[in-house]
């Protein structure tokens, strides 16, 4: 009894960054995340959607969850989940019209991310606000961090630049390296990234 | 645009699962047997189609006359999440040697993002009905292409002296990627762009 909560609740942030991460360890979500990372910006901008929906459906569904009967509570989160994917849909379509012709199908899709769905089922059912909060960010940003890697790498790789700014000579931008760019390249790349975690016991125990 | 054109696009040249990145769940978790992956074909062709066809008379009979396409994304995914309980309900009583090839798939089938990302594309497109149905046929036929060949690579994977670190999910995602860069030689066929 001596042990306070907060060490408890902060686990709760954490754990979807590295430990359990949804990506890399878990392995869901991963259209999304092979196929929005081509540039760093078009990752960022997916990982804040997928976040602003995560946050959103994490928040309602525990706020709602004992009004909710076990028996319906799919369909429950589904329109929940499609009620923020909506938003995000049509704000993006209103504010980052160029960010959304890049994204184009993958925004609505949001709403059949096993993430967010997981996330749903396996903690927000059953966990306070605040909780399902902390777990919605971690998981965001865990999302985030694996896509916004590989972002930067095959922007790397295949312009020489980050964010749009060079980092390279000028020769290799004349005629840089495109296979990670290309559909082969991200399922190589994640395939790499997976090999590294098993290799050095990421996210065990 | 040109049939051929829209089930070639689908089927080789965009396909679903390697160009596109959509269904990529499915793609790894029900590969790891040829069975496996000839019967959720099977249930994808079956079900793509019907959810086209619904969501498209939805969309374009009720949802646009009336101005609320905003709801699509929610109409979309109940109406097939309600189909496939409806299907498997209707195979289970009446059509039993279908049920028993692909049922078990079929719950499977309402989280597949190919079903839903058909339904949204169609419109997207501006595809009428004919040009939606034989867009849904080129994306299930073409998921289906991919994920058997893959079956078939993995099948092998199996007794293969792999290191370690690759054994599982990296060694698939290498795989993928052989065949994806395989894929990539359709390529601006008869002047299809990706």
């Amino acid at each position: 009894m001596s042990v306070p909560p907060r060490p408890s609740r902060l686990r709760y942030l954490t754990s979807g960054i590295v430990k359990e991460n949804p990506v890399l360890i878990l392995m869901i979500g991963l259209c999304p995340t092979l196929a929005t990372s081509t540039t760093t910006s078009d990752a960022l901008g997916m990982s804040a959607a997928v976040a602003f929906v995560l946050i959103g459906s994490n928040v309602v569904i525990s706020l709602v969850r004992r009004f909710v009967q076990p028996e319906i509570r799919i369909p429950i989160f589904i329109i929940i989940i499609s009620t923020f994917v909506t938003i995000i849909d049509y704000a993006l379509q209103a504010y980052q019209p160029s960010l959304y012709r890049v994204l184009g199908v993958f925004v609505p899709l949001i709403v059949v991310n096993c993430i967010i769905l997981g996330r749903a089922e396996a903690f927000a059912y059953g966990h306070g606000v605040f909780d399902s909060l902390l777990d919605g960010i971690g998981n965001s940003l865990g999302f985030a961090l694996m896509v916004v890697v590989m972002g930067v790498i095959r922007e790397f790789t295949a312009s020489g630049s980050i964010l749009g700014k060079a980092l390279t000579p000028a020769f290799y931008r004349q005629a840089p390296m495109l296979f990670l760019l290309m559909p082969p390249g991200a399922f190589f790349l994640i395939g790499i990234l997976k090999a590294l975690v098993n290799r050095f016991g990421i996210g065990k125990g | 645009m040109n049939p051929t054109k829209i089930f070639l696009g689908a089927f080789l040249v965009n396909n679903i699962l390697l160009m596109r990145f959509i269904a990529l769940c499915s793609f790894f978790g029900v590969s790891t047997s040829i069975n496996t992956s000839v019967g959720m074909s099977a249930a994808v062709i079956f079900v793509t189609l019907l959810a086209a066809w619904v969501s498209w008379v939805l969309y374009h009979a009720l949802l646009a006359p009336l101005g609320l396409v905003f709801l699509r994304t929610a109409v979309f995914i109940l109406v097939i999440a309600g189909l496939v309980q409806f299907v498997e309900l209707f195979l289970k009583r009446y059509v039993r040697a279908l049920y028993s090839a692909m049922g078990i798939y079929l719950p499977l089938i309402t989280t597949n993002c190919a079903i839903l990302a058909v339904t949204f594309l169609n419109i997207d497109y501006g595809y009428n009905l004919l040009q939606s149905t034989i867009y849904a046929l080129g994306v299930a036929a073409g998921y289906a292409l991919a994920i058997i060949l893959f079956a078939a690579i993995r099948e092998r994977l199996e007794d293969s002296p792999i290191s370690q670190s690759f054994r599982g999910y990296p060694i698939a995602f290498v795989g993928a990627s052989l065949i994806s860069l395989a894929f990539l030689g359709f390529a601006s066929l008869f002047g299809i762009t990706l």
